[in-house]
């Protein structure tokens, strides 16, 4: 029994350890970018990019296809510097973020493809519709900062439909897509 | 034939005759426009035209309006005909005061939409209004709603006024409406 009860224990301390190696990080908003792109008229690109959001990731250098990321955006906090093209972004052509105020991004998987890149999987939650989306990443770096902690940063790009998301309202042949652009930046905690 | 331009306590003047119906006429054709601007599609050849044309109205009313109190000021009130019932001269009195706040109150909120970020109102490529910033966060969208339920309470109430004149029109057979389409 007693013989049982140690071998439990080092076995949840082999576990414990084994987790802990995939270090988690917090997302630090001062750092982390999500920002969109959209074809105006097919003339010009207009970017715009969401203020508000949180999450965080687990990354581990020896493991990366173990590499976990969720983030929770805030879609109020659309903006486009334009307040009546933001205004119009939260109604109900658009995000209709009274009945929809949030848009959630967790992953599923992640392909390592070396180099510190590779593609992330996940499910991305956009005006109530969840779709399947994958996300080319780069890693940015990773290090020591001055003031004590560790940070991990990455860049990852992605391209979706609107009508995927059943955002139908028409802004023209060249206007079905938009491409996010994500800079994250994650303290390990 | 002199015109009569200054209102007397039994008729109104011509400059508040002609103020009112083109008020009028701006308003009904402002609250129309509006509800019809916001439906369109993007490629619609008045998708930024009539927000453009609806704004730039809009702040000439406000110069209207101004100019209609102020004339309002300095001119004898026109008396109710002395056949209308207390109860009737209290509520034209009440709809009238309501009237001239509701066109402020949705001129003003209608304002706070186009400058929410600090952007200028152009007006008909003549001048432009400048922003006073508040820094409200969502000022857009806060106005907006206020902007419409305003107009529409507004608009309501041009109705109420109207229906008060066809009744001493066609019921009362005064002179009410007819002070209004002409002067002594």
């Amino acid at each position: 029994m007693k013989k049982l009860f140690i071998t439990a224990v080092i076995a949840s301390s082999l576990f414990c350890a084994n987790s802990v190696s995939a270090d988690d990080y917090t997302i630090d908003t001062a750092h982390t970018s999500i920002q969109f792109k959209i074809a105006h008229l097919g003339y010009s690109w207009l970017y715009g990019r969401f203020n508000t959001f949180d999450g965080e990731f687990s990354y581990d250098e020896k493991n990366p296809a173990a590499a976990k990321v969720s983030v929770s955006i805030d879609t109020a906090s659309v903006y486009s510097n334009h307040a009546e093209r933001d205004k119009h972004l939260r109604g109900d052509d658009f995000l209709d973020v009274k009945k929809y105020p949030q848009a959630t991004f967790v992953s599923t998987g992640f392909t390592d493809n070396g180099s510190g890149t590779g593609i992330l999987q996940g499910n991305f939650t956009l005006h109530g519709v969840t779709k399947p989306l994958s996300i080319d990443v780069k890693q940015v770096g990773a290090g020591k900062d001055p003031w004590g902690g560790y940070r991990r940063g990455f860049e990852g790009t992605t391209r979706l439909a609107l009508k995927d998301y059943d955002i139908d309202f028409d802004l023209g042949p060249a206007s079905t897509e938009v491409e996010l652009i994500i800079n994250v930046e994650g303290i390990r905690k | 034939m002199v015109i009569q331009v200054r209102n007397t306590d039994q008729s109104w003047g011509v400059i508040s005759i002609g103020i009112h119906w083109l008020v009028a006429i701006i308003v009904i054709g402002l609250f129309g426009l509006g509800l019809w601007m916001t439906s369109l599609s993007y490629y619609d050849a008045w998708y930024t035209q009539g927000p453009y044309v609806h704004k730039s109205i809009g702040v000439l009313l406000f110069a209207l309006m101004v100019v209609r109190l102020l004339w309002r000021l300095v001119n004898t009130p026109t008396m109710p005909l002395p056949n209308h019932a207390t109860w009737e001269k209290t509520v034209a009195h009440v709809v009238h005061l309501a009237l001239y706040v509701l066109l402020f109150a949705t001129m003003i909120s209608g304002y706070l939409i186009s400058t929410a970020d600090g952007r200028e109102i152009e007006v008909f490529h003549w001048f432009e209004v400048p922003a006073f910033t508040l820094g409200i966060e969502q000022q857009a969208d806060i106005a907006g709603t206020i902007h419409f339920y305003l107009a529409v309470s507004l608009t309501s109430l041009v109705v109420l006024h109207a229906a008060g004149a066809l009744k001493h029109h066609f019921l009362d057979k005064d002179d009410t409406l007819k002070r209004m389409l002409r002067t002594n």
